[in-house]
């Protein structure tokens, strides 16, 4: 096909090319910088992009979420406890478990006792209880299956109230409290990773850039804490400190920078011997300048890819700390803690493990992804 | 190659020094001692008890006791659980954590090595593309919510392993599956990487120029050499698992050394909760050495490099 083609084009098309002096030498493209380029990657790549729009939500939902409805997070009413989740536009899409209606499977010898089963867990309260019979059963032990919908919010007189992702033990407003323990855990998250950046990058900054008899007394200290796992460091400071915000954060910051500093360290050691820093410090330029012109562009790329992924792992300890009771305590919430609750209620009321499990799980795909992303952006062999 | 494990067990030492001492004077400073459950008791019955503890001494000779006491494996006895020398509590449920532990680090690795195999061989095929998806979900998704959801699925509604508890081995089916999911997935993606490396080296195309077999290539030469780095993630991995012990064996009511330590910390029984700090320490440490040395010993360029 191609050959035919290419044999029918007729030939005073073809056109001699005059050479040009002046523009053959002409760089066509604009020059982009080392950030820009990385920055084209990083937005071409979908999945991060996606990612961060995803974060971003999360983000404003953890801000205006707890302002949506009028519930507060630490209003208590056992009341109405344990109500399920019912969204108004949601109310007739019976699959998507936010019709405020609870139900379940009951056994018994015969139907009669299956219901009777039925009526007994949910409150005695008939004439809310939908039933229908699912297996007819033949008289021995659990033959008999009923399926049993109780419509809770008729039932306690609440027809015009909507807990959007139920209520937890205690009455409170899962979506208040959901969206609270989500700015809890991404405001740790943020500060504990802020504050690995800080301290991890100028320990190892200045522990390479001096060099000598600084970087050996800084290197035996590194290493004598980085032999101790960070798990047991965390733990033991979790029962020193009153359990809350900031002692999570002291606790995640006290080893988190070593990996960084361990990075940095590396980085300008291979840096400040190159020809570049040479040929600035022989024209007298000063160690802030070079530090700063030279050495910290070139360390930024691999310093913002530790920061993103040190965001996820605080949102896990701080989710692991809160799960078993070192973390965040009542009347607060986080996101570990919301789930540690769930778990409580997981056979009877699965939705309020559920969107705090979702949530979580959100939260750590999409940093990973954006990880994935900017170390793919920052990695000089990938551009081309 | 002495020089540098005398020089390793020494800092392995320092180390684990340093962390005794931090719990030894942790201990001190915090409240909970013997006598709280029993404040109507007579002077002469309190200095009874804080006698039988030893803790009449002054700090520094508890100090000197305590370290004693660790050179020769006693951790203490608990405030709880009826007076129980810890390394006992601890000795008695090493094997329920080391089953599961062992379990998820072997089924979790070989799948893991598996899918990213598959995934370096056809890159950029689906097969590959789902690989990452499993990878990136399996290192992200905490594995309490992971179990959790096992627990919920299979367990609540399907029925078809037990909820929790010990015993069988069908119990030790989903914990295995909950704690294995992250090492596989580090596994896999590192698998990969490794892999998509070493197939693009010279050697490889020399084993293609003297038209050695595709599979040769990858199993012989490539494999084989992708996986040394893989050991280098153990560590991590074994710290994984020390997190998701902790969790997964309180999800599933597991008597293993995680279930302990949060029940512990429930309870505020120091002693015990220090004990399996230390235990969780020491298990780290050496690890972490034995894992160094394995390096150095399987892989010939690192000790060529090394070499003394």
């Amino acid at each position: 096909m191609d050959k035919n083609n290419l044999k029918n084009i007729p030939k005073d098309l073809f056109v001699p090319l005059v050479r040009k002096e002046d523009t053959s030498e002409k760089i066509s493209a604009p020059s982009r910088t080392f950030f820009q380029d990385a920055k084209r990657t990083l937005f071409s790549n979908k999945p991060a992009v996606f990612s961060m729009i995803l974060i971003l939500f999360i983000i404003i939902m953890s801000i205006v979420g707890p302002w949506m409805n009028n519930y507060g997070s630490d209003e208590q009413d056992l009341k109405r406890a344990k109500m399920p989740p019912r969204v108004p536009a949601f109310e007739n899409v019976s699959w998507l478990g936010m019709n405020g209606t609870l139900s379940g499977t009951f056994q018994g010898k015969d139907v009669q006792q299956a219901s009777a089963k039925a009526k007994a867990r949910f409150d005695n309260k008939e004439e809310f209880i939908d039933l229908e019979v699912i297996n007819k059963g033949d008289g021995t032990r659990n033959s008999a299956e009923v399926k049993a919908t109780y419509r809770i919010y008729e039932a306690k007189d609440m027809k015009d109230t909507y807990f959007w992702f139920g209520s937890d033990a205690l009455g409170r407003d899962q979506w208040t409290r959901l969206w609270e323990g989500t700015r809890v855990s991404l405001i740790i998250a943020f500060v504990a990773a802020l504050l690995d950046l800080v301290i991890g990058v100028s320990y190892g900054g200045i522990s390479a850039f001096y060099g000598g008899r600084v970087d050996n007394i800084m290197q035996r200290i590194a290493e004598i804490l980085v032999g101790i796992p960070n798990l047991v460091i965390i733990l033991l400071m979790m029962l020193v400190l009153k359990p809350g915000i900031i002692s999570i954060v002291i606790a995640l910051s006290i080893t988190g920078w070593i990996g960084m500093s361990r990075i940095v360290r590396g980085e300008v050691l291979k840096l400040k011997n190159q020809e570049f820093v040479l040929a600035s410090r022989t024209l007298g330029t000063s160690n802030g300048t070079i530090i700063r012109k030279h050495l910290v562009p070139n360390i930024s790329g691999i310093i913002i890819i530790n920061t993103m992924f040190s965001v996820p792992g605080a949102i896990f300890f701080e989710a692991f700390l809160s799960f078993i009771g070192l973390g965040i305590v009542p009347p607060d919430a986080s996101l570990g803690s919301l789930i540690d609750l769930g778990f409580d209620n997981l056979r009877l009321y699965p939705y309020m493990l559920v969107f705090p499990a979702i949530v979580i799980s959100v939260l750590m795909i999409a940093f990973n992804i954006v990880g994935d992303g900017l170390r793919d952006a920052f990695d000089p062999k990938m551009h081309k | 190659m002495t020089r540098y494990l005398l020089r390793r067990v020494w800092y392995m030492l320092i180390t684990l020094f340093i962390i005794a001492t931090f719990s030894f004077f942790l201990m001190k400073i915090l409240p909970g001692s013997p006598l709280q459950a029993e404040d109507k008791l007579t002077e002469e019955q309190k200095e009874i008890i804080l006698e039988k503890y030893g803790l009449n001494d002054p700090i520094p000779v508890q100090y000197a006791k305590y370290l004693g006491g660790l050179v020769k494996g006693d951790l203490g006895v608990s405030f709880k659980f009826d007076n129980t020398p810890v390394t006992t509590i601890l000795f008695d449920r090493i094997g329920p954590s080391a089953l599961l532990g062992f379990q998820a680090l072997v089924i979790g690795s070989i799948l893991g090595i598996l899918l990213g195999l598959m995934a370096s061989i056809f890159r950029n095929s689906p097969i590959d593309f789902s690989s990452t998806i499993i990878a990136v979900i399996g290192t992200s998704i905490p594995s309490f919510v992971f179990a959790g959801l096992l627990q919920y699925v299979f367990a609540v509604k399907l029925g078809w392993f037990p909820v929790a508890l010990w015993g069988t081995p069908a119990h030790t089916i989903l914990p295995t599956i909950a704690l294995a999911i992250h090492p596989m997935a580090t596994a896999a993606r590192f698998t990969r990487t490794e892999m998509v490396e070493v197939l693009h080296s010279n050697y490889i195309i020399t084993a293609r120029a003297k038209g050695v077999a595709e599979s040769g290539i990858i199993l012989k030469h490539g494999l084989r050499n992708a996986l040394i780095p893989l050991i280098t993630v153990l560590g991590p991995m074994a710290v994984g698992l020390m997190t998701g012990s902790m969790v997964i064996e309180q999800i599933f009511a597991i008597p293993g050394i995680g279930e302990q330590f949060v029940t512990s910390v429930m309870v505020n029984d120091y002693p015990t909760i220090m004990g399996t700090t230390l235990l969780f320490a020491f298990g780290f440490i050496v690890i972490i050495l034995i894992i160094d040395l394995l390096y150095g010993l399987i892989d010939p360029r690192i000790r060529l490099a090394g070499g003394k």
